[in-house]
């Protein structure tokens, strides 16, 4: 019986090996009934972008804790797109200033996931804005 | 056909998209397959299982290595255990094979089981075949943690390896049967650990027990160490001594004719699977949209009839014309 399913990236670009956060993330999307590729910390943002269309993935989640995000996140968006894969939805999450909003949507960015976001909270925005492709 | 040219050249965004659309049970994804089936066959597809947390997708990451450096390319599926209350899975294989992503001679694909109880997922046999039409001349397929009888990798591989722990004490007495008799190759991973040599003499007691005909053509299975993964001399050296193991299997298969066996199994599973698709799936939905398969199991929770009785007047139902 056909039946899509919603495929999640969760990743961890650059030098920060805080995953707590992400591996709380993989878990809470695996109880919504995702199916999550998680690709563990220390990853470059090209091997964040072959991963996730490897995977066919249709969102990638950063996280990011180490202040890097500013690069980080809009790299990982620039790379899924000269591989022709605009189509994968990027957002991010982590200690990340207001002031630093603008720039990464301007990057590409869906959505931006800062202290105090709930899992049901992030959960539900992911059930409303992350369709299964086609 | 545009899609069937792009994975002939090895495109992977069509590739992945492919086998999602497999996994999601699509019919245009079936229709597809009609026309890259005819395409395959050159690949030598090797079979990974072993219990959870035996090292399977650490020994797979090296074996990549080992098989880049013989200049072969490599298509790897990783399976991991979908939840069976939520539908949802998380997959983890891909950690310790991340720094092949880069490589373009390497395609990860990792699998959810969706409810497959054989170790793998539904849409493994059909991965593997875009994988082999994508030009892969190894394909590594690696099951879920395993138990005793995951056997369905036979099924899919040519080469089967069977990943094996010291400590699990006299565990092996009780997996005699199942999961070890399937193995083509044994590898003992974490052989630094205590009880490596132990494990050993029982693999090699257990096949001296075997008769003749367990060894075709006179494959005894070999029993081969790993070595500490953080330590990486020792490593890359047994991952060497593994990838010539395994091609010397392969090429064991193919001078005494023994692939056309392994290909007939395959073949003979692979019309299974299809004949069931096409054959028992539409018949279940049928019964599921029309509400009929809920009231027969309202009728069976009040034990007024058995499930033996209702699948006996499904398949009068269904199968007039067979009769």
């Amino acid at each position: 019986m056909a039946e899509k399913k919603i495929r999640v990236m969760v990743a961890k670009p650059g030098l920060d090996g805080h995953d707590r956060g992400a591996r709380v993330l993989a878990r809470c999307f695996r109880d919504a009934g995702f199916e999550v590729i998680y690709t563990g910390c220390h990853q470059t943002p090209e091997q964040i972008a072959s991963a996730a269309i490897q995977e066919d993935v249709d969102v990638v989640g950063l996280s990011c804790l180490s202040g890097a995000h500013r690069y980080l996140f809009p790299a990982v968006a620039q790379q899924l797109k000269e591989r022709g894969a605009e189509d994968i939805a990027v957002v991010g999450g982590g200690i990340i200033p207001e002031q630093d909003f603008k720039l990464l949507y301007d990057a590409g960015l869906k959505a931006i996931f800062v202290p105090g976001a709930t899992l049901d909270g992030i959960v539900d925005w992911f059930r409303k804005n992350i369709k299964p492709r086609d | 056909m545009e899609k069937v040219k792009k994975i002939k050249a090895g495109d992977v965004r069509t590739a992945s998209r492919l086998i999602r659309h497999l996994e999601d049970g699509m019919d245009e994804a079936r229709a597809m397959m009609k026309h890259l089936y005819p395409l395959t066959g050159h690949s030598h597809v090797i079979g990974i299982t072993g219990s959870p947390g035996a090292g399977k997708s650490t020994l797979v990451d090296g074996m990549v290595e080992a098989f880049r450096k013989k200049d072969k390319t490599v298509g790897v599926l990783a399976v991991d255990p979908t939840s069976p209350f939520t539908g949802g899975a998380i997959l983890g294989d891909r950690i310790r094979m991340q720094r092949h992503a880069e490589d373009t001679g390497v395609f990860v694909r990792s699998l959810a089981t969706r409810g497959a109880l054989g170790g793998l997922a539904k849409a493994v046999g059909d991965s593997i075949h875009i994988m082999d039409v994508m030009g892969k001349d190894i394909v590594l397929v690696e099951t879920v943690g395993t138990g005793q009888q995951e056997v369905d990798i036979i099924n899919h591989s040519h080469t089967v390896i069977v990943v094996l722990i010291p400590g699990m004490g006299d565990e092996i007495q009780a997996i005699k049967a199942g999961i070890l008799e399937i193995a083509d190759i044994f590898i003992i991973n974490k052989a630094d650990r205590e009880g490596s040599s132990k494990l050993r003499r029982e693999i090699m007691a257990m096949l001296d027990m075997a008769p003749p005909s367990a060894f075709p053509a006179g494959w005894r299975p070999p029993i081969l160490k790993c070595d500490n993964a953080f330590e990486p001399v020792g490593f890359t050296k047994s991952l060497d001594e593994i990838a010539q193991t395994i091609e010397e299997h392969h090429q064991h298969l193919i001078k005494n004719g023994l692939m056309g066996s392994r290909v007939h199994r395959k073949t003979a599973m692979e019309l299974n699977e299809a004949i069931r698709c096409s054959v028992l799936d539409p018949v279940l939905n049928a019964l599921a949209a029309n509400g009929e398969l809920d009231t027969m199991i309202g009728r069976l929770m009040k034990k007024e009839t058995d499930p033996y009785t209702l699948a006996e007047e499904i398949a009068r139902r269904y199968l007039k014309a067979c009769s």
